[in-house]
């Protein structure tokens, strides 16, 4: 097990495995199609992410380096986690995105019932080390702890 | 945050519980960034960039509609981005059918939310809202609570406003309470060059490939142009604007960029010249090789590369008065030089539905329509998230639309002669 200490932007605490990008996530071609025809895994939709493509992001441990793509990106995060189709935390290991922000904010204030914990400033180390499936404990304090 | 008593009362809910949850969203975003405190919203109009009855959207729906009915709603009019849909487009039954019955099912009642938020007026739909003809051009220095990446981009480095890259739903809320967090390219630290970009090519480079090109390389920084002003002159005319237009919401789209300085052009780097760049800027040269290299990189997505294309859009941001009537000209030259009497491919450019009101009282607009060219305010990144558009083999000169969607770039000059002549 190996613990990565970060900022916390949402708070709250969560378990889920892992699913990595070392590219930019971009949050709305990931998660368009998924929302506009009713995917409740929330299949990532972005062709070129070959990280994700495919993948289930929700109930996921996102992890990325930050958020690209349309200034929509946030209100799509925010309607992730209104249809319960987000992911179980994002872990940045850069300084989140405005647009990362503005949707990890506007789900915390606005959306009951659903916490989806936002960590950044994890570190490059971070990513390098975390890979698909390993398990991600996120603390109250921003502590992430990853285990094979 | 250090917040001011008035700013205090309102997250403590004086004004109500749902103003007081606008409010915590502006101060959690703004922590976010350390930012210090909020600022007043100056600018005459605010500009939304969710203009879509998309049905996925109906938790933001939902959240206007609390806004709405708790008397919450925007103290400036404001403009938004393009809509979906316009008949005039082509598309076939399916196509159709996806479109009203599944996507933009919710169009009509969403337009009538944005009327009661505070749109401008009925067709206040474009991305280029600072257009003369649209009426929302901000001043320099003003503060701004905006959200489209090619419309921020450009009130940041063309006219001097200040304003983050917010995201939609952002936009409005600061618009709402009338302040914005103080931090990012609002400060005048942030709006310091870190990146000298030298333009070293041998033509007036195009607008998209070079945008395209210094938005992969500096992502979200800010960069100082050097030597662009050989092509575009020092003085900031409709034809300097318009390559601006087009070449920031490249360098937005391909990257992240939400200001840059064109040395001895923008008012900024006018001002201030070298001064805008910090000490240990990265330096990034540009020359006829580089813009080669970087539209070669680009994926072509199409199913079939070879295929013969079934539509092009121009206009992505929108067009302006100028391009129209440029384009018209070089439409008409390039048909006759073919031996063509109308546009090969199905043709849409896009405008403001202003923009397009003013051209129509022009003689150029009964000659653009003879070419076979449709003109539309339609936003054509929306038309495009169709699945079954996205089948489509679609051409375009708009590196945003290529960055978005299946849609494959083209240079203005190769458009011209596949649109006119024909060819794959």
């Amino acid at each position: 097990m190996k613990q990565f200490k970060g900022r916390v932007v949402t708070p709250g605490t969560v378990t889920a495995k892992a699913v990595v990008t070392t590219q930019g996530f971009n949050t709305l071609a990931s998660l368009q199609s998924a929302l506009q025809f009713g995917d409740k895994t929330a299949k990532c939709g972005d062709q070129n992410n070959a990280d994700l493509y495919g993948k289930q992001l929700a109930g996921a441990a996102l992890c990325l380096p930050q958020t690209i793509g349309s200034t929509t990106g946030g209100l799509v995060l925010y309607c992730a986690c209104a249809m319960k189709r987000q992911p179980a935390c994002m872990l940045f290991a850069n300084h989140i995105d405005s647009l990362a922000a503005a949707g990890a904010v506007l789900a915390d204030v606005w959306v009951d019932e659903v916490t989806m914990p936002v960590i950044d400033c994890l570190g490059d180390e971070f990513l390098n080390y975390v890979k698909d499936g390993m398990t991600i404990t996120v603390q109250q304090d921003g502590t992430v702890c990853v285990e094979e | 945050m250090q917040l001011t008593q008035e700013q205090q009362q309102i997250l403590d809910g004086m004004h109500g519980d749902t103003m007081a949850k606008v409010m915590k969203t502006l101060v959690m975003y703004g922590d976010a960034f350390e930012a210090e405190k909020l600022v007043p919203v100056t600018s005459k109009y605010n500009h939304l960039v969710t203009s879509f009855g998309l049905k996925m959207m109906t938790p933001v729906f939902d959240l206007m509609q609390q806004l709405i009915d708790a008397g919450v709603t925007s103290k400036q009019k404001f403009s938004v981005d393009p809509r979906p849909l316009d008949k005039n487009v082509p598309a076939n039954f399916l196509q159709n059918l996806i479109f009203n019955k599944f996507m933009y099912s919710t169009q009509e009642f969403y337009e009538e939310q944005l009327n009661q938020l505070g749109l401008m007026e009925e067709n206040a739909f474009t991305c280029a809202c600072y257009m003369d003809q649209v009426g929302n051009k901000p001043q320099k220095g003003e503060v701004l609570s905006w959200a489209e990446s090619s419309a921020v981009v450009y009130a940041n480095s063309v006219l001097g406003a200040r304003c983050n890259r917010n995201s939609g739903i952002v936009d409005i809320m600061g618009s709402i309470v009338g302040y914005v967090p103080y931090f990012g390219l609002l400060t005048d630290e942030g709006r310091k060059a870190t990146w000298v970009v030298k333009i070293q090519t041998t033509k007036k480079p195009e607008a998209q490939l070079l945008g395209s090109a210094i938005g992969m390389k500096v992502m979200e920084d800010v960069p100082y142009i050097i030597g662009l002003d050989q092509w575009l002159g020092t003085e900031l005319n409709e034809s300097a604007c318009t390559y601006l237009k087009d070449f920031g919401a490249a360098t937005a789209s391909n990257g992240a960029v939400g200001l840059y300085h064109v040395e001895n052009l923008t008012p900024e780097a006018v001002e201030q010249g070298k001064a805008l760049v910090v000490a240990d800027a990265k330096e990034y040269i540009i020359d006829d090789a580089e813009l080669e290299r970087v539209k070669e990189n680009y994926p072509v997505i199409w199913k079939d590369p070879d295929a013969t294309p079934k539509l092009c859009f121009m206009g992505c941001p929108h067009m302006s008065l100028q391009q129209l009537k440029d384009w018209t000209d070089k439409v008409e030259a390039a048909l006759k030089e073919y031996g063509n009497k109308k546009v090969v491919i199905p043709t849409v450019f896009t405008a403001a539905p202003k923009v397009l009101e003013e051209f129509k009282k022009t003689e150029y607009a009964a000659r653009l329509k003879a070419t076979g060219v449709i003109t539309s305010y339609i936003c054509p990144l929306m038309y495009m998230n169709n699945p079954l558009c996205k089948k489509m083999p679609v051409i375009t000169s708009s590196n945003k639309l290529r960055t978005y969607t299946t849609a494959r770039y083209y240079t203005d000059d190769e458009i011209l002669v596949q649109i006119t002549k024909g060819g794959k």
